[in-house]
């Protein structure tokens, strides 16, 4: 939106938001040594010469490790006990009256003996609030992957409002269902924040196959809905399995903003304006037309529960 | 109006799953590893590896030379009387090049002094005692040495059981145990393995003038190809279809299938609802 400043000129609202993700590699099972990377997280960026970030994003389960089988129930901890240990390590890193920021952040979650795969986003500031808890609806559970052995299925997408923009989180396996983008898109988010831990495969060329197979998915899906896309991961070896941070933003436009290597630990950093959320879908207008089609998709999707074997399910009302 | 003129383009007949590497992207991805597995997570410094004179235990001392530094790996040349001259020289020309320190463990006295007991013990067996005396060397000389064996085993052979239990696998840690020994090969000559060792047959060299290939039946280079089909999901009718003789199919079908229980730790008895890696489950690493 362009509004007149205070000598008359003509000034555009960028809504800007200063980005920092991070990869690292957890110290496994010790949630108590991996709170206090992400403090160190908080103090390099302290004196990172661009200051302090509006959101910092940490991958999957950066608070134990991704591949933890039946030790979830000894890493897991409720959203508001993070967010309480989170204001605590910022007041220490950063003093105790910093500014206010976000985090999103991939841990386990234990909400009264429920385990999930969680994803918070939080303001932290001297009075932090929890936003939202995104639980993880995918678990892959198969070839490598375990998950549903050991945690249960989140249920839904919600677009929530943050003090930088409308945002989604999707969690990994999330993310490969092009649907799951596209709620979130509906729902009215500009950013969609996504921690991960992918486990590197495929060496047949200059990089690993998952490496380029997140980039096309990301590309895609930021193109497709106008939206700016936040991946963060994991990286180190657990157990063998390689994990592929390559965290990355994508812009609006299907345009790779920034990508870390695909190894070691990295905070990378840009500032995106959301401005270009509009001019993305101005320009390929896909939201739109699918919004304008939604009742119809509604009707084809309907069929194909009811299709289904195991019945068709009640629509929520 | 003038006809128009189409060239019709043909994709190739089937698109096989290639067993092409980066060996650039693979050194790097190993190299990463094991300097995780032994340095970050272990807290250790020196890895032991049992150098041959093969291709596979090659690439793994050139791999841990890289990723620890050559004076941090000791390379264990553990030769039997009957072991052949020239695998003994060609282990020497590994840890010549990759500057690793060099020990030399000769295991006939302790091999015969079982086997005397033995008399009338199988070449197979006898080459299993060796097999698992070498492991015996390896893993006190990393107690002495401060270090962590380094496995050798590649995919191909841990698919088709082609090695002895609780030897061979036996390391904590591989890093060549998802690599078919096709590949094995070409991350050799990026590695820079002297040729005559990549180039020579492959030999468990437990039995004078033995091969790999001669034991079982086929070649690495058609066994791995059939391997990758299978393990990817297709059925061996439709394996053989691409053009593999059935007979091929069918060999490397049996030994895959039969030997399952050799890449599983031991089977125990379920008594209880906590037992072990069925109801209590924790990672290694954890």
């Amino acid at each position: 939106m362009a509004t007149p400043s205070a000598n008359g000129a003509m000034r555009v609202d960028r809504q800007a938001v200063a980005l920092a993700l991070v990869q690292f590699a957890p110290r496994k099972g010790d949630v108590d040594a991996n709170f206090e990377r992400v403090e160190q997280v908080f103090e390099a960026l302290r004196h990172d010469r661009e200051g302090f970030p509006n959101v910092i994003t940490f991958p999957e389960a950066c608070l134990s490790g991704y591949f933890v089988e039946g030790g979830v129930r000894d890493v897991a901890r409720a959203a508001k006990a993070v967010v309480d240990r989170l204001q605590k390590l910022a007041a220490r890193a950063c003093g105790k009256n910093h500014a206010p920021f976000d985090v999103v952040l991939g841990f386990y979650e234990d909400d009264a003996g429920k385990l999930y795969n969680s994803a918070l986003y939080a303001t932290i500031g001297q009075r932090s609030q929890l936003r939202h808890v995104h639980r993880k609806l995918f678990l892959p559970t198969y070839g490598i992957f375990d998950e549903e052995r050991f945690v249960s299925r989140g249920r839904g997408i919600e677009a929530f409002d943050t003090p930088h923009g409308r945002a989604a989180i999707l969690i990994c396996e999330d993310a490969c269902h092009a649907i799951s983008a596209t709620i979130a898109a509906l729902r009215g988010a500009q950013i969609i924040y996504i921690p991960s831990a992918s486990p590197g495969r495929g060496l047949e060329d200059m990089e690993p196959a998952n490496v380029r197979l997140w980039r096309d998915i990301t590309r895609v899906a930021a193109a497709e809905h106008g939206v700016f896309i936040v991946y963060a991961g994991l990286v180190g070896f657990e157990g063998g399995k390689g994990f592929t941070g390559a965290s990355k933003v994508m812009g609006p436009f299907g345009d790779l903003r920034i990508e870390a290597p695909f190894d070691g630990a990295a905070i990378v950093r840009t500032t995106i304006s959301l401005r270009d959320v509009s001019v993305a879908r101005a320009a390929l207008p896909a939201l739109g037309d699918l919004e304008a089609n939604l009742a119809e998709f509604s009707v084809m999707l309907d069929e194909e529960v009811e299709r289904r074997p195991s019945g068709g399910r009640k629509k929520r009302k | 109006m003038a006809r128009a003129k189409f060239s019709v383009i043909h994709a190739p007949q089937h698109a096989e799953q290639s067993l092409r590497l980066d060996p650039a992207l693979t050194e790097r991805w190993l190299t990463a590893f094991l300097y995780d597995e032994i340095v970050k997570r272990r807290g250790m410094r020196n890895a032991v590896v049992g150098v041959s004179g093969g291709v596979d235990s090659a690439v793994v001392a050139y791999l841990c030379a890289k990723a620890l530094g050559p004076r941090s790996v000791l390379g264990v040349r553990m030769p039997y009387r009957t072991s052949s001259e020239e695998s003994y020289t060609h282990a020497g020309l590994v840890i010549r090049e990759t500057g690793i320190r060099d020990l030399v463990v000769d295991i006939s006295s302790a091999v015969d002094g079982y086997l005397e007991q033995e008399a009338d013990a199988s070449p197979r067996r006898k080459g299993n005692v060796m097999a698992r005396m070498r492991m015996v060397v390896l893993f006190d000389q990393s107690a002495k040495y401060g270090g962590i064996p380094v496995g050798t085993g590649n995919k191909s052979e841990r698919l088709l059981g082609y090695f002895t239990w609780h030897a061979d696998d036996s390391p904590p840690i591989n890093p060549i145990g998802d690599l078919f020994k096709t590949q094995v090969w070409q991350l050799a000559r990026h590695l820079g393995v002297p040729r005559a060792i990549i180039e020579k047959p492959a030999t468990a060299d437990l039995i004078k003038g033995q091969t790999d290939e001669d034991d079982l039946g086929i070649s690495y280079e058609k066994a791995d190809r059939i391997l990758q089909q299978l393990l990817t999901g297709y059925t061996l009718a439709e394996i053989t279809e691409q053009g593999f003789a059935e007979r091929d199919v069918q060999l490397v079908s049996q030994k895959v299938n039969s030997t399952h229980w050799k890449r599983h730790l031991p089977t125990t008895a379920v008594v209880s609802a906590t037992a072990i890696n069925e109801f209590y489950l924790r990672p290694v690493d954890y």
